[in-house]
């Protein structure tokens, strides 16, 4: 049974004068605070913090983490996220004393074993790539695509060439056009064909000397290899322009071909998908990005440098941009991907991408008889079907969000909808390679039941979980991102 | 604003409407999204338009409206400068859904080069191109 005491806000649960913990008497002569710090720094009153027992917070977590849905729960098919499990001896080994306990400002030489962790996974990264230069700093996947246009644009500079403009594909990341924006440049779109691919007429229209960058995902967000690629990056060198490689789905391609070797000259990683570091309340995330030889001297700094003894920080670069993270990046989620990366070995990462595209086309083959797959009947890592022959079997308006939320009852994650925009209805089914074919039958059956079931059940799903549809209209335009008490007649608050 | 019959407007493949009219000497688009393209965003919760004096190009991006499902860019099926923005729909976005073809119509524009209106659609190809797509 649901506790639903715990679970309310956790403001309203606080009562003046509880405490988690209580400190023991001060055994120093207190000293007004006002001597302390100039009065123009001191808030008028305390911060009006929840006051609660030890129990009613552990409570309050416990159970409002029981209503959610994570990977060591339940299958998350969320095309694009790579939800693939994450292995607990990543964590142990993240968690070692000699990792956690290090400080950011010791010196290079009482810090060797860390650097030497870092310098290699720079290594394996340029080597998995095909791109020797390497920056562990950026936050996030986007914060990579972010540093990465800033290296093209200090790149561009030193040349004296101005190029203020980024080609996206119309199937691309929202990410990719947002970066360019964050980077000062003008994202254009590039038009796909009905196959999902680039359309190159619209790509050579749209090509000339005031491209920077062109971005794109291969495989892209259809779950489909480019095969245009080398002519694309042929396309875009002759007339000066860079190519990024958004790295979101290197999971199909470990091990099978490299980025650099196709034509990039910029990518970026993300160590929680790819790399098995936990998504979202696992930690900070990374985005670190590899590039070429020639790009190298305005990455951001500081970078490992090794002479084969010793490790050092290399602080400075005449031509980098500088710092894009404080210290030196989120070093805990890097060192999972380290270990992921080690416990696999070049020949399991390749296995990886191997199981994770037969895990695709199995349930791309289960799915197609009763939703449409417009791109093609093979995919990579993830396939993207389309719900629209539901509008009008059934008359639902929203037929993919229908379905999406009414797989919440039967314990499946939905997979995303809408994304990309280029498929109507689009639901983008991610399994990973971390699922049983009993895990994938069960998700296929059920999807197919749902097609099957009638418009109402759907249109109100889900039934099962404790908040069924928000209110998402309303979220988006009036949202309350700050608990306040609510007053009663009196005026006095109310907890 | 009162609501333009649809079977009258010029419509492009990006489901943009465009009304014109003659003002002095120059044509005026008026330029909205149609039904069903609104229809297809479902609840709207966020656009983005230009300012009065931006300059537009046929096929090129103005602006963004945002659904609970997607962004989406709004292309401009005319070329020319933005001589008025109906400023307050983004604030209220229930009007675009009521009333596509009029209370909820985007921006003016004074067309300065006229070469792409030959390439609009008429209300029937308009409605066929829609129906491919449902």
């Amino acid at each position: 049974m649901r506790n639903r005491q715990a679970t309310q806000l956790i403001f309203e649960l606080s009562r003046p004068g509880r405490r988690a913990v209580r400190l023991p008497e001060c055994d120093v002569p207190e000293q007004p605070l006002e001597e302390l710090v100039p009065s123009r720094h001191l808030a008028g009153e305390p911060p009006p913090l929840p006051e609660v027992t030890e129990p009613e917070v552990v409570r309050h977590f416990t159970n409002l983490s029981t209503l959610n849905m994570s990977v060591d729960t339940h299958f998350y098919p969320l095309g694009s996220c790579t939800m693939k499990y994450n292995p607990k001896r990543n964590e142990a080994m993240a968690s070692l004393p000699g990792i956690v306990d290090l400080h950011p400002y010791q010196p290079d030489e009482t810090a060797q074993g860390m650097l030497a962790l870092l310098f290699a996974l720079q290594e394996m990264l340029a080597e998995i790539s095909g791109l020797p230069a390497v920056s562990l700093q950026p936050a996030a996947g986007a914060h990579g695509e972010l540093t990465a246009l800033m290296v093209a644009a200090a790149h561009f500079r030193n040349r004296g060439e101005e190029r203020p403009r980024v080609l996206v594909p119309d199937s691309a990341h929202g990410t990719n056009p947002a970066s360019a924006k964050m980077a000062g440049m003008q994202a254009i779109t590039v038009r796909s064909t009905s196959d999902g691919f680039v359309d190159l007429e619209d790509l050579e229209e749209k090509l000339d000397e005031r491209v920077a960058v062109f971005m794109m995902t291969n495989p892209n967000t259809l779950g489909r290899f480019d095969g245009q690629i080398v002519r694309i990056a042929e396309l875009v060198h002759e007339r000066g322009g860079l190519i990024y490689l958004d790295g979101a789905n290197m999971n199909a391609i470990l091990g099978k071909t490299r980025p650099g070797d196709f034509g990039a000259d910029m990518m970026h990683f993300n160590p929680h998908k790819t790399f098995s570091g936990p998504h979202g309340g696992g930690g900070p995330g990374a985005g670190p990005i590899c590039v070429t030889r020639e790009l190298d001297p305005y990455l951001p700094r500081p970078i490992v440098r090794s002479d084969g003894e010793r490790y050092w920080l290399e602080h400075s670069s005449e031509r980098s941009i500088g710092r894009v993270r404080s210290f030196f990046g989120n070093v805990g989620v890097l060192v999972r991907a380290y270990c992921y990366i080690l416990s696999y070995g070049g020949e399991g990462l390749r296995r990886v991408a191997e199981h994770a595209v037969l895990n695709a086309n199995y349930l791309l083959s289960r799915v197609k008889h009763f939703l449409p797959v417009p791109q093609g009947d093979r995919c990579m890592h993830e396939f993207v079907a389309s719900a629209t022959p539901l509008k009008q079997q059934k008359g639902l308006k929203q037929p993919a969000m229908d379905v999406a939320k009414r797989l919440l009852d039967f314990g499946f994650h939905a997979p995303t909808v809408y994304f990309p925009l280029t498929v109507p209805e689009a639901m983008m089914i991610e399994p990973t390679e971390t699922e049983s074919r009993e895990t994938l039958d069960a998700f296929a059956q059920t999807l197919f039941r749902i097609t099957d079931e009638p418009a109402e059940l759907l249109r109100e799903a889900p039934h099962t979980t404790w908040i069924s549809r928000p209110d998402e209209v309303r979220a988006a335009r009036q949202p309350v991102l700050k608990w306040e008490p609510t007053r009663d007649a009196t005026g006095d608050a109310q907890r | 604003m009162a609501t333009f019959d649809p079977e009258t407007l010029l419509y492009d493949e990006t489901h943009e409407w465009v009304h014109l009219e003659e003002e002095g000497g120059a044509k005026v688009a008026t330029v909205g999204i149609t039904d069903f393209a609104v229809e297809q965003l479902t609840d709207l919760t966020f656009m983005e338009l230009p300012s009065v004096g931006a300059e537009v190009r046929a096929g090129e991006e103005f602006g963004e409206v945002e659904s609970v499902k997607a962004v989406s860019p709004l292309y401009s099926p005319v070329t020319g400068e933005v001589v008025a923005v109906n400023e307050g729909l983004p604030d209220r976005l229930e009007v675009l859904s009521q009333d596509p073809f009029g209370e909820g119509w985007l921006i003016k524009v004074r067309i300065t080069d006229e070469s792409s209106l030959a390439n609009l659609m008429d209300y029937a190809a308009y409605r066929k191109q829609c129906e491919g797509e449902a």
